[in-house]
């Protein structure tokens, strides 16, 4: 029996900031995780990927992240996709004072 | 220090001209990102966590206080009113946008600096003593050699594609505070017995996932033979080097495959065909690049205002007695300014703390700066006399901690709270080790002693020749980090020894705590330092405090 999929979220950088973002199930790329689509199907992860990394004006470095439901949508599995929701631990920079103004 | 000439400004100006068209073209659409990541590499841009990161080269630590406030100036503008120095000389400044890059290099140029060669697979960014040209141990100021190495490999055209990046250090004492032994080349200066000035050549070194200590190849090269021989090394390599793998493509896999006779052998062949090719344009430039770095003009002064400020104020004297060095005049100081105030990130300076610098380099300093290895900056020349008012004026900006050489004057890469390539975060991990000694008041008593922390196993943090080291890893998805003990980055270099298991986030400062407890029980006395104490006794005491006498049994 084959091991269940691991569920996934895009996630990429902007071309221009070089901020965090997700793409969300409407096409939108999102700074909040929670907002981002859960690709539950293995086959549906690749194809969403490919049409991330189309978009070449808007994103750089697209790739699949691991993830989970939460009751707020879907959260990082991984401590270091947890670090890219909000920014460096050292100071309040990033997407942990940005996002308080989105 | 040497200034640009009308080649290199016009050099740095093309550079920028043509990164501006690179980054026009990216953000317009007629450049992919596959076509432009080696192009960005090349002018020290990356991609890294949260942001791009552009890392600025400062040649061999050498910068002015012009530069220094450029920097400040940059970081106000462009970034977040900060930079960090890191363990190559170099600044890296964390949040830069695209679109702005191509104004930050042009500011950059203005003032004589740029960021070509600071990522990509060529000859990186030479680095040297920082005490360089002040040292009192100093046998000659190594930096005039260091910067006719920065021309000379400046887009050499039959270096940019080497196998893997190529990492050259220099000293010009005898007390290795430049690493050497841990680069691709180390170069040591020495003299022979007719009192002639050379080098000892050191080829091999290296940390990362593969530690190595460099493997001598040639006793005394004469300074005259640096070019010639330096190209040997690099031709050799370019030739041997593995392009079938990265983690294999090190020089330092290079030698240890080959065997360092073999290799010593093999440079001194392509010597033999290179050497006539130099006909003395080298040299023709080392002079005039020498006559660049002479020495400041340093005036004689009284010593009565600094034995004083040292005999009635303790505050003074404990900074003079940790971040002074002995300078080679005796009525002067080399002053390592401590960017490790406890709790900080090791190796950030704020915007203001740059400009106080500058200001202080320029009023006291004789206008010249050092960046050390170890992420703090140097005043190299100072009066005595004057370093009350330097104190001082330090001590407004929180830059006053007298802690060089001690527990809190951490290496600490940038790890996973910057870095795509951390398994595990580094910086918090220094700033509560900083702040739990400080609150326990130990750190004076344990004295000298070397931490050093990477966030992964490419070692930025020197892990390896740290008295303690600390490797930051990903283990099932949980940050865990390994400890070494024993390394040492001197002219005695030594990779450190695992202890065994490795500790969770939690769980790293207590082991820590643990060690220098047991290291405090069995020293002779306090003059014993760590490194000394566990040479002597190795590392069983040391499990044992770490994981007791039954854990020690597993992890042995």
């Amino acid at each position: 029996m084959s091991r269940r999929y691991i569920p996934k979220v895009v996630t990429a950088n902007r071309l221009r900031e070089g901020d965090v973002v997700y793409m969300t199930a409407d096409n939108l790329w999102t700074p909040h995780h929670h907002e981002a689509e859960l690709i539950e199907d293995e086959a549906h992860a690749q194809l969403r990927l490919l049409h991330a990394a189309g978009q070449k004006l808007v994103v750089v470095g697209a790739y699949l992240a691991d993830a989970k439901a939460g009751p707020n949508g879907p959260e990082p599995v991984h401590f270091r996709e947890a670090f890219r929701t909000r920014g460096p631990s050292n100071y309040a920079h990033g997407k942990q004072v940005d996002l308080t103004n989105v | 220090m040497y200034d640009y000439t009308d080649f290199d400004e016009a050099f740095v100006r093309t550079r920028v001209a043509q990164f501006t068209d690179q980054v026009e073209r990216r953000l317009d659409g007629s450049l992919t990102e596959d076509e432009f990541r080696p192009l960005r590499l090349m002018n020290g841009l990356y991609l890294q966590l949260h942001a791009y990161m552009l890392r600025v080269a400062i040649p061999y630590g050498t910068i002015n206080p012009r530069q220094m406030r450029q920097l400040a100036y940059i970081a106000d503008t462009w970034d977040k009113g900060y930079g960090h120095f890191t363990t190559r000389q170099n600044i890296q400044f964390n949040w830069p946008k695209l679109p702005d890059v191509p104004a930050i290099l042009s500011a950059l140029a203005d003032v004589g600096m740029h960021a070509i060669q600071t990522s990509g697979n060529c000859v990186r960014n030479v680095t040297a003593d920082h005490f360089a040209g002040a040292a009192a141990d100093e046998i000659e100021d190594p930096r005039p050699y260091a910067e006719l190495l920065r021309q000379w490999s400046t887009d050499h055209p039959e270096f940019q594609f080497l196998p893997r990046k190529f990492k050259i250090a220099i000293t010009g004492s005898p007390n290795d505070r430049a690493v050497t032994a841990a680069h691709d080349i180390g170069l040591r200066m020495t003299r022979n017995e007719d009192g002639e000035t050379g080098f000892e050549v050191f080829v091999g070194g290296g940390l990362g996932r593969t530690p190595m200590i460099g493997h001598l190849v040639r006793s005394f090269l004469p300074v005259g033979d640096l070019l010639p021989y330096v190209e040997s090394v690099l031709s050799v390599y370019n030739t041997l080097g593995r392009r079938d793998n990265k983690y294999k493509a090190r020089i330092k896999i290079t030698v240890h495959e080959t065997g360092r006779d073999e290799i010593a052998r093999m440079i001194e062949a392509r010597f033999a065909e290179v050497r006539p090719l130099f006909c003395g344009a080298d040299q023709a430039l080392l002079a005039d690049i020498r006559a660049a770095f002479a020495q400041p003009a340093l005036q004689s002064r009284s010593l009565a205002d600094y034995d004083a400020a040292y005999h009635s104020n303790p505050v003074f004297r404990a900074w003079a007695d940790t971040n002074l060095s002995e300078h080679r005049k005796g009525d002067h100081a080399i002053v390592t300014i401590s960017i490790k105030a406890h709790g900080q990130t090791p190796g950030d300076a704020t915007s203001d703390q740059m400009r106080v610098i500058a200001d202080l380099s320029e009023t006291y300093g004789y206008s010249e700066l050092r960046i050390s290895h170890e992420q703090n900056v140097i005043l190299p020349h100072v009066a005595k006399a004057d370093l009350p008012a330097v104190h001082a004026a330090l001590a407004k900006v929180g830059l006053a901690t007298a802690n060089v050489g001690l527990l809190s004057d951490m290496i600490a890469c940038p790890g996973m709270d910057y870095c795509a390539l951390a398994t595990a975060r580094s910086i918090p991990v220094a700033q509560e080790i900083a702040l739990h000694f400080e609150a326990l008041k130990l750190e004076h008593d344990i004295g000298a002693l070397k931490i050093k922390i990477s966030g992964c196993i490419n070692a930025c943090g020197h892990h390896h020749v740290g008295h303690i080291g600390i490797l930051g890893l990903d283990r099932a998805g949980v940050e865990n980090y390994q400890i070494t003990l024993g390394g040492d980055a001197t002219e005695t270099a030594a990779i450190g020894e695992k202890t065994g298991p490795g500790f969770a986030y939690d769980e790293i400062v207590p082991a820590i705590e643990r060690i220098l407890r047991a290291y405090l029980g069995l020293r002779f006395h306090a003059e014993e330092t760590f490194l000394d104490a566990y040479r002597r006794v190795g590392m069983d005491p040391f499990k044992r405090a770490l994981y007791g006498d039954e854990g020690h049994q597993d992890a042995a």
